[in-house]
């Protein structure tokens, strides 16, 4: 299972940095979405996957006894979904609201700001 | 006692909330603004004199021992860029009751300002990397909407770029988080700074550290990875370029010296090399471009990533006196960079524009206002006795001492294109003739302000001028607090044992 997780993290890696460097808004947005979830399977596949254990001590024990699965990766997983969520609704809403304003959807027409004048 | 520590973060919270209750009385806001700015800076001098007196504070919130609770740690460091944040809001909320138009404050410009500060004073305070990364997102959040707010073209165009690297980033510290905890187990600074050196595994450190180095090199705006700092800084109003230009590259600043001081410490050839090279570029790059620039607010953005190469030569160098340098030199900098920007935003509504062809003549009829401009401006330069000399000095002599001529020629040549660039404005904007051939020729923006509105734009600017005028003659017990500071990060075993309750 860590293998094939291992796999989908890379794969979404290539396809986030591939759709990234595209030149159309949507596909950019797409890109960083890709990256985010890259990023929350790495942490999950990172914190060991252990399954049918989970951290809790058991009747009669002082400590938990190994292998248990680590709830903190997930806590933390929750958090950045959590986060990505809220930052992703606003940059769709900006993208789009910059499509409206500019009139194109093509990141290389977008350089007024870089402009000497 | 340490409760006072997460005041910083609680007061921006509280009149944030106060303000959204009432959102639609702008004018409360503007004064609610103003009251929390200035409760921010008597709570950070107080947090900053006891942090002097008792060293480290460190709260565990919610009673929960760390490492497994979230620590709010206040340490040299962490307070000195607390008060100044708080003196860089107080600034900034004064300056925007003289400019921010009734339409931003009715977008709840006042509010997401808070916020923003609350973000930065959470990044400086927190004690844990997790909760670092939601400090960042809660800061870039409200940057985010601060700097689209208004809808011109240009700050959207801006605002892609900026959120689109700044996401990224954000991904990639993620990224570093996750692997972090799969080697270290813990997410605690303390806790990472006493486990780390335990570790085996030197090669997997080094790539989280690049990992680390990449995602706040991208905030920091170091050298490869700037591109978004040029292209978004100048769009937004000015009190808005202002506080970014002050606080928010710092926080990456400060998140890399914290990072490269107190945990990735395994491989000081290595990592320590690539920012030493990184930062030569930065600042060559940096002034370059400034150099090429007609826009006031462009050349300053340029200059912005010019002195970041410098705090990142300084840990770099990696002595104490170095890094003691660069934490002087982010005092100096935030301080004097902003200034320069209202400077601009004054500017501008003299003469109606940005751009330096079309501008001229200030001089003539502001003089005082040249003089305000000059402060900074030779500061940044590193014009003795200003508060840059002293900064550039420390750093420099770093360098001599550890036989770095290479880097330490290249910032010398910086400084003086710095200069360049500075007497290039002094000159466009205040000694040659406005271009109209009336220098006289005042827009209608600056005459139709009221005299309230003026005081309120030029105070912050004299009282920032004062403070760059203070470290520059009374550089002493500033320099102490730096270098007390580094010699604090170098050896952490105080930070450890306050945090982790040893001893």
């Amino acid at each position: 299972m860590t293998v094939v997780l291992a796999v989908i993290v890379g794969l979404l890696y290539g396809a986030g940095t591939y759709m990234i460097l595209r030149r159309s808004l949507v596909k950019v947005i797409i890109g960083l979405i890709f990256l985010g979830h890259a990023a929350n399977l790495l942490i999950f596949t990172i914190g060991r996957l252990i399954k049918g254990s989970p951290a809790f001590i058991p009747v009669g024990a002082e400590t938990l006894s190994e292998p248990y699965a680590d709830p903190l990766p997930q806590a933390l997983i929750l958090t950045a979904i959590v986060i990505s969520f809220g930052v992703t609704a606003f940059a769709i809403v900006l993208f789009k609201r910059a499509y409206q304003t500019v009139g194109t959807d093509d990141l290389d027409k977008m350089k007024s700001t870089d402009e000497l004048k | 006692m340490e409760q006072i520590i997460i005041l910083p973060i609680i007061i921006p919270l509280f009149f944030a909330v106060v303000m959204l209750l009432f959102w639609n009385k702008v004018h409360l806001h503007k004064y609610l603004n103003l009251i929390s700015g200035l409760t921010s800076l008597i709570v950070s001098v107080i947090i900053l004199s006891f942090t002097i007196s008792y060293k480290i504070i460190s709260l565990q919130v919610g009673g929960w021992v760390a490492p497994f609770g979230i620590t709010v740690v206040s340490d040299l460091l962490s307070s000195v860029m607390v008060v100044i944040t708080a003196i860089i809001g107080f600034s900034t909320a004064l300056y925007s009751i003289g400019t921010i138009d009734n339409q931003r404050e009715k977008y709840l410009y006042y509010p997401l300002l808070q916020f923003l500060l609350m973000g930065i004073n959470g990044a400086f305070l927190t004690g844990d990397v997790f909760n670092l990364y939601v400090w960042f997102e809660v800061m870039l959040i409200s940057s985010f909407v601060l700097l689209a707010l208004g809808g011109r073209r240009g700050q959207l165009e801006g605002a892609i770029k900026y959120v689109t690297l700044n996401l990224l980033s954000s991904a990639i510290f993620l990224a570093a988080v996750g692997i972090l905890y799969g080697i270290a187990g813990t997410l605690n600074i303390a806790d990472l700074a006493r486990k780390i050196p335990l570790i085996d595994q030197k090669e997997l450190l080094s790539v989280v550290s690049i990992l680390f180095m990449v995602a706040f090199g991208i905030k920091a705006a170091v050298f490869p990875l700037f591109f978004w700092l040029p292209a978004s800084y100048h769009t937004p109003p000015v009190a808005v370029s202002a506080i970014f230009s002050g606080l928010l590259t710092k926080v990456g600043v400060y998140a890399l010296i914290r990072f490269f001081t107190m945990i990735f410490t395994h491989d000081i050839g290595f990592t320590h090399t690539i920012l030493l090279v990184s930062s030569a570029l930065t600042m060559l790059t940096g002034v370059l471009g400034a150099a090429a620039q007609n826009d006031f607010r462009k050349i300053l953005s340029f200059h912005i990533i010019s002195q970041i190469g410098y705090m990142i030569l300084g840990l770099a160098l990696f002595s104490p006196l170095a890094i003691a340098g660069a934490i002087f030199y982010i005092i100096h900098h935030i301080i004097v960079k902003t200034n320069l920007f209202f400077v601009s935003g004054v500017v501008k509504r003299l003469k109606g524009s940005y751009l330096l062809n079309e501008v001229g003549g200030v001089y003539k009829y502001y003089p005082m206002l040249g003089l305000l401009f000059l402060i900074p401006a030779l500061s940044l330069a590193g014009i003795p006795p200003l508060s840059g000399f002293w900064a550039k000095f420390v750093v420099i002599k770093a360098g001599l001492d550890l036989n770095q001529y290479l880097v330490v020629a290249v910032a010398l040549i910086v400084g003086l294109l710095t200069l360049f660039s500075m007497t290039k404005i002094w000159n466009e904007v205040f000694w040659k003739d406005d271009p109209s051939g009336d220098n006289k020729n005042v827009n209608e923006m600056y005459e139709s302000l009221t005299t309230t509105k003026k005081f309120m734009m030029y105070s912050p600017i004299v009282f920032l001028a004062l403070i760059t005028i203070i470290i520059g003659f009374y550089a002493e017990p500033f320099f102490t607090i730096a270098n007390d500071a580094a010699t604090q990060l170098l050896d952490s075993s105080l930070y450890i044992n306050s945090v982790l309750g040893l001893k």
